[in-house]
Parts: structure tokens; sequence; C-alpha cells
């Protein structure tokens, strides 16, 4: 279907499900029960674990096939998102043409950064990016925004004002970021069902069917002849040059596409909420989908999409657990018990969710190095292997000769 | 006019003198060694005439057009391909997925952007591949990861991705150095299946004098950078000239 495999067919269809049942799947508990504060299933998040999805498919572009790892791709997501709000100052709300612009921009601003990073390879070009980013963020956060030239509205954040020009605005038009006057933060159902409320918002929908066609595109590639060259570019770059090939196109349009990926999610960021600040293009957001897309899996499809899910649900669940809420927990338990139990989990919630993440990251990282997508795959393997009789120990790098081609 | 005609090359690294006015003209659909002992200067000319290293003065005509100045890729897409020393091969890719490779790169040149094609409907270039592969004895392994393969495998891969490019020169690198005695047979019987088999010259640099012996038309010795003579096999074996080159002064 659609030019892909049937198991990239299936893999879509499952992806598809998930996202756009989302609302159901993510709030698994009643409204008033002591879980309901795992419940993920509210818009903001929601939105949230697509954008930072299309993100991260974005990054995997660059660094699971071409090996690649820049530490500077939030510059692309902040101009993405810069690009957007202007587009909503000048224009109107309508968040079509502020998408297209992210996105066109943000594959701009990857050509200038791309071309001159992609110099070098390994550790400089990782540095590279990482400077460039810093210098947009120093760029946006200061120098960018003076009462002479104000682009980026430094600290406070570029946002819309009543006195913007808003050109094609007219009135009946909600005064929010809509689609054809279809307001984003929105929802067009609420459903309560017995103790459960799902919410079912506009601006969650058109994120993930945008996440769905992206998606789409880099199972393509992937598949692709482009695809393969990028997985020859990590895997031999000599090679590859003595076989006629030119890495640098290769790995430079590798840099574009991924780039242009974090600028969609830019826009789709100011899309949802129109406010574009520096802090977006700040070092740590560009580690955090370095992060997400190792998490996940580098190199896979379905990876860094796992894995922005599962940072984003850490960042908003497990931040939101403070002391009251561990003291209920552990209620149960003889005064003394539970005042130790709550000293002894409190620097891993609330504040501290980040010493949780990283504990986590390490263990994926030692335990699991292909990422959450390794550990499916080997738990498949075990509930499909059960009740079989063993399989032969397989060790790759001894894999025994089918044919003893010595003595031919 | 042959079909490369290396002319007066220099190349110094620093006080050492690598090549020293390096003469060498390689006929059309032949097999031409160049043998020499160790620091004669056999890898340098051989990274001059692909791209990897600049003479300092001289020329190399490939074909009548010269590739001095010219990127490794280019003068791939020339028509010619090399074979190194331990073979290079995409690892972390199927046998396969090494094979489609340069089947893209003949077709397609240095860079084309197909990212919405997929590589299996890429019918002509996936017979293409299993052609050849074929050829090679090595359908049987044709999902196997690369880096698993045996030495003697991964240089028969490597040759059969040279081969799948239809190269008008092919360059081998010591294509036997630390084989065993049946892989290095092997490679010999491959060699020579590829001599008779199809329009192409072949330049081989080598240290094994079996390998050499039994496959060149014309050999010739460098020693400490520039040719010492060139002949054809037979009488390169009486040479005293070649005996002192080898053996010192005392033979």
């Amino acid at each position: 279907m659609l030019g892909l495999n049937k198991k990239d067919t299936s893999l879509l269809i499952v992806v598809a499900i998930l996202a756009l049942a989302a609302p159901f799947l993510l709030n698994p508990f009643p409204t008033n029960s002591a879980m309901a504060q795992f419940n993920a299933g509210y818009p903001d998040l929601m939105q949230r674990f697509v954008i930072f999805g299309i993100f991260a498919i974005g990054f995997n572009i660059l660094f699971g096939l071409t090996g690649y790892l820049s530490f500077g791709h939030a510059a692309f997501l902040g101009v993405g998102s810069y690009a957007a709000v202007w587009m909503f100052k000048l224009l109107s709300y309508n968040v079509v043409p502020a998408i297209a612009l992210s996105v066109v921009v943000a594959g701009i601003f990857s050509v200038l950064i791309g071309y001159v990073s992609l110099r070098r390879s390994g550790i400089y070009f990782s540095i590279l990016t990482l400077a460039f980013a810093q210098m947009s963020f120093a760029l946006a956060y200061s120098v960018l925004s003076n009462p002479k030239f104000n682009l980026t509205n430094g600290e406070t954040g570029l946002q819309v004002y009543a006195d913007d020009p808003q050109i094609l605005h007219r009135d009946g038009l909600p005064d929010v970021p809509h689609l054809f006057g279809w307001a984003m933060r929105d929802n067009f159902l609420e459903l309560k069902l017995g103790g459960w409320e799902f919410t079912f918002n506009n601006g969650y929908y058109l994120c993930a069917l945008i996440m769905l066609v992206v998606f789409y595109l880099s199972i393509r590639l992937f598949r692709s002849p482009f695809g393969l060259m990028l997985r020859a570019v990590k895997s031999n770059q000599n090679r590859l040059n003595y076989t006629g090939l030119n890495p640098k196109p290769y790995t430079l349009a590798a840099f574009i596409i991924s780039g242009m990926y974090a600028g969609l999610a830019g826009g789709l960021l100011a899309a949802m909420d129109p406010l574009a600040g520096a802090e977006r293009m700040q070092w740590t957001a560009s580690g955090e989908v370095v992060l997400m897309t190792i998490l996940g899996g580098a190199g896979t499809l379905i990876g860094p999409v796992l894995g922005a899910g599962f940072i984003k649900y850490f960042e908003n669940i497990f931040s939101k657990i403070n002391d009251n809420v561990l003291h209920q927990w552990f209620a149960f338990m003889p005064d003394g018990m539970e005042d130790f139990m709550v000293f002894i989990v409190h620097p891993f919630v609330g504040k501290g969710w980040h010493l949780t993440l990283g504990i986590l990251f390490m263990l994926v990282v030692t335990f699991l190095p292909g990422g959450l997508v390794e550990g499916g795959q080997r738990l498949l393997n075990v509930i499909r292997n059960r009740g079989r009789k063993p399989a032969d120990p397989k060790d790759p790098e001894h894999h025994p000769k089918e044919t003893p081609h010595v003595a031919e | 006019m042959g079909i490369l005609e290396v002319k007066g090359v220099n190349k110094r690294f620093g006080g050492l003198q690598a090549l020293g006015d390096v003469n060498l003209s390689v006929a059309e659909n032949t097999v031409h060694a160049i043998i020499g002992p160790n620091g004669a200067g056999k890898s340098t000319l051989l990274n001059c005439l692909v791209g990897k290293l600049i003479p300092d003065t001289g020329s190399v005509m490939f074909d009548g057009q010269s590739v001095l100045g010219r990127t490794p890729y280019e003068i791939n897409q020339m028509g010619i391909s090399r074979v190194f020393q331990t073979p290079e091969i995409f690892g972390d890719l199927t046998v396969f997925e090494n094979m489609v490779i340069p089947a893209f790169a003949k077709r397609d040149g240095s860079f084309r952007m197909h990212a919405f094609e997929s590589v299996l409907n890429e019918k002509e270039i996936c017979e293409r591949a299993e052609q050849l592969l074929e050829e090679v004895n090595m359908q049987d392994k044709i999902g196997m990861h690369s880096a698993s393969l045996s030495r003697g495998d991964k240089r028969r891969l490597e040759m059969a991705m040279c081969l799948l490019q239809e190269p008008r020169l092919l360059l081998l690198d010591e294509p036997t150095a630390g084989m065993a005695r049946a892989d290095t047979n092997n490679t010999i019987d491959l060699l020579k299946e590829i001599k008779e088999q199809r329009d192409i010259t072949i330049c081989i640099i080598e240290h094994d004098m079996h390998v050499v012996f039994s496959l060149a038309d014309r050999i010739t010795v460098l020693a400490q950078g520039t040719p010492l003579v060139e002949d054809a096999p037979e009488n390169i074996r009486g040479n005293p000239k070649v005996r002192e080159a080898y053996l010192g002064e005392a033979a």
C-alpha cells in the first residue's frame, strides 16, 4: 500500500491507530482516581508528543542514517517557531502560511549551517553545529532584539500584539491560531464515559495528521536508494568515494531534510501556542532530541517517536509529583517509615525528574544499545520462542560458513 | 598509446623521494603488474592514479584525459575502479545492499536525489546485483551482513562491486595479501576469468610472485621510486637487475 511493503504498511497503520486513538489510550485512569495524575491524554501534552516526535523523526534521518551527530538541531526548531509567529503577526492567524514558511526558513538556515559544518565529520561536526546553535540562541536572545531592529523580541519572546498588521485577518475569524476558522486550541469533542473524560483537540489532530504524513515520508526515504546511500555514508565513506559517489551532497541533503523536519516541528509548536522564545534554541533542547533518538533507537523507523513520547511523558508527569503526592502514596506506612520513603523518592520526582530520566537513559544505553525498539524486539522474541525448543545460539561474529568456499 | 599513460611523475614526502620520474604505459585489455620490494613506491603510484595523492610533477592520462586534480569519485566515474589491500566494503550493510550501491552509481552518477523510489522496485539494478553475485559464486550469501563474511569472501564481494561498474581499468592493490594458499588460488582463478570474459584492463600491485607470473602480460619492476625494467614475465624472471633490487648486491 502507498508504495510500502507489507511490514512497513502495518507499521504505518499501527502508528496511525495509536496517534488517532491517543486521547483514549493516554487516559486509561478515571478522572477522579488516585492514578489520574499518570494520565497523559490532555491536549497540551499530546501535542508535544507528536510535535517532538516529528522533531526526532527528522533528527533520525541525519543521525540514524548518516551517523552525523548534530548538537544544534534546536536552532532549526527555534527558527521555525519565529518564522511562524512572524506570519501570524504579518498575515493572519491561519496556520497554513505559518507552517509553510517555518519549513522553508528552517530549510534555508540548514543549508547555511550544514554547508559549513559538513566540511568536518565526527566530533568536529558536532562541535560546529553546537557552536552555530549557541550563536543562533545568542542572536535571538539579545542581538536581534533592539529597538531599531526587533526580530525576536529577546527575553520576552516573540508574540502577536493587537497593533500588528495581520493584513489577511478578517472579522469572524478566531483571534487565536486557526486552520481556516478552526481554532487550534478548541476541542471538537469532549467525551464523558462513566468516570473517564476524553478530550479531542483540533490542534492535536492537525499535528497528528502531519506527523503521520512526515512519518510516511521518512519510511519512503529509509527504503529508497537515497536512504541506502546515507547508510553507506555511515558505513564506509572511503568505499563510497571509490565507488563513484560523492558523499557531500548526500550528507548535506540529509542535513537539510532533517532541518526542515525540525522547522516544521517549531512551526507547529508556535501554531499550538503563538509564542516563540529564544530558550527553544538552547543547547539543552538540542541535547534532548539526541536523547530521544538514542533512547528510542537511532536508525530505526519508530524509535525516535517512542523516545520523544517517553521523554515528554517523564518531563510532564514525573515533574508534577511533589512531596504531598508522595506522602499520600506512602500514607499506609508507619510515620517514620513514611518520611523515610518520601526522603528517598523525593530526589527522583518533581524537579528531580532529570535524575530518573538520566538513570533510565543509562540503563537503556547499557543493556539495550538499540534503544526501546531493541527492547521491544527482544520481548517479542521471548514470547515467540516460548514453548519452542531453544534456537541455536547465534554469534554474528563467528557465523558458520554455509559452503566451504576454499574447496571450490 | 596505452589506456593509462603515466609520464614523468615525481612525488616527494618531505625529504623522501617516493616517486622519481615514473613513466608507465598500460596497454588496453592487458594485465599489467607492478612489482617491487617494500618501499619501492608502488602504493604511492597507485594513489596518484586514483586521485588520493597529487604528484608534484608529471602527468597521468586515462583514455586521453588527465586524472590529475580530480577527486576519487570523479576518477571512478571515468572508468577506474580500485580494490584495496584490506577489503573496503560497507560492513553495516548486507551483501545485496553492497552490490546495489555501485549499480546506482553506474546508472545515476555521483549524486541523485531519489528519495521516493524503493530500492527493491528497481528491478534492473537488483537483477544486475544478483547476476554479478552469481558470477563470483556468492549468491548464497546475498542476505548476509557483509561484516560477517570471511576475508576471502569480502575480497570477492569488493571485486564484484568493482566489476558491476564495468570499469575500463581495474586497479588491484595486493589482492591476495594475507590470504591462505587456497584463497589465493581462488582469487587467481577469478581474475583469470575476469580477464578472459571482459574487455578490461587490469593493473595489479602484488608481492606474491606466483600470482604475478600466473596473471601478468607485462611487468614493471619498481625500485626506490623509479621503474627499473618493464618487460614480459618470462624475461623478468632471469633479469639480473631485478634480482639485485630484490635480494641486494650479494645476489
